[in-house]
């Protein structure tokens, strides 16, 4: 057994290991660092596939960021887990009838790699051998694919404008800094002389 | 393909290496450290107390906020990358390409600005 096929397998078999372990774990926290591993281990197999750069933006963006993201709403939830086990049957529909529809999909994907190859294959461009993985990505990502990436710029809009929409929440009454009103403060808008007479308060 | 992999062997061999000196370190306390445990000696003493309830709790939404709006320039400086390396290659519309997908992120970018979202109160 050569080398990377010794690898393929340990990040594989970690990998799956992990993600059966995201959904039986019962600590939501244990699960997202599950998650987290999976990942990882995602990452492993990309760079056996040879795609260093979505390797490594995997283990940047995914683990670093994305993961933490989850660690956030997990423990922003404040769940009862008790509770939550309870309405557990009744969702059990819903679940199933989402697992059917993914597993139709695996199967569909599989099933056309394996009926007709070709056709699988038909969308993957040629990678020159002497050009390293980044830059390969370069060429094609912001001329061939320019809609693709500009519709991911538009994606990205979206996802910040729903962001602040849905959570920023200003505290009324706060006083801010505004450095170019606390400059133009005068004395004459501060400041205010009293002639004061003797014997006399204000 | 083995060559590129071949430069990761270092890699492999560090992480493994800090694996078993972590393991080493995690388990060598249990097998040669003297334990003799005794109600008074294990209970919480001086300073420690016993938890008061779950660590788990409500924080506020908005570093929910600050932690999104940071995976999206993160997103878009991973964008970046192969722009920066292949930039010879790309030519003037991948230039103008990247420009607009900076165009785009700006708009959103001044919004959160005027909207106060980079402020805290």
């Amino acid at each position: 057994m050569t080398l990377p096929l010794f690898f393929f397998y340990i990040f594989s078999a970690i990998c799956i290991a992990s993600a059966l372990m995201v959904i039986a774990s019962r600590n939501p926290v244990h699960s997202v660092l599950f998650l987290i591993l999976a990942f990882v281990n995602a990452a492993g197999i990309f760079m056996l596939a040879g795609a260093e750069f979505l390797a490594l933006i995997l283990i940047v963006v995914y683990v670093g960021a994305v993961a933490v993201l989850f660690l956030f709403v997990v423990m922003m939830l404040d769940v009862d887990f008790a509770e939550l086990g309870k309405g557990m049957l009744q969702y059990m529909p819903i679940a199933i009838v989402v697992g059917i529809i993914f597993g139709l999909e695996l199967l569909m994907v599989a099933g056309s790699w394996f009926i007709t190859p070709e056709v699988a294959g038909g969308s993957v461009l040629p990678i020159d051998a002497g050009v390293e993985n980044t830059r390969a990505l370069g060429q094609v990502i912001y001329t061939r694919y320019v809609y693709l990436f500009e519709a991911a710029g538009i994606v990205l809009l979206v996802a910040m404008i729903g962001a602040i929409v849905l959570t920023l929440r200003h505290k009324p009454g706060v006083r801010r800094q505004d450095i170019a009103t606390q400059v133009g403060r005068r004395p004459k808008d501060a400041v205010e002389v009293v002639k004061v007479e003797s014997g006399k308060g204000i | 393909m083995t060559e590129l992999l071949s430069d990761y062997l270092p890699i492999v061999i560090f992480v493994g290496l800090s694996g078993v000196i972590g393991l080493a370190l995690l388990v060598a306390p249990f097998i040669i450290a003297i334990k003799r445990p005794d109600p008074e000696k294990v209970s919480a003493y001086e300073c420690g107390f016993d938890a008061f309830d779950d660590a788990r709790m409500k924080f506020d939404v908005r570093f929910y906020l600050v932690a999104i709006l940071f995976i999206i320039f993160d997103l878009e400086v991973a964008f970046l990358f192969p722009w920066a390396v292949a930039f010879r290659d790309v030519g003037w519309f991948g230039f103008w390409s990247m420009m607009i997908f900076l165009a785009v992120l700006t708009i959103g970018f001044v919004y959160e600005w005027r909207k106060g979202a980079l402020e805290w109160d």
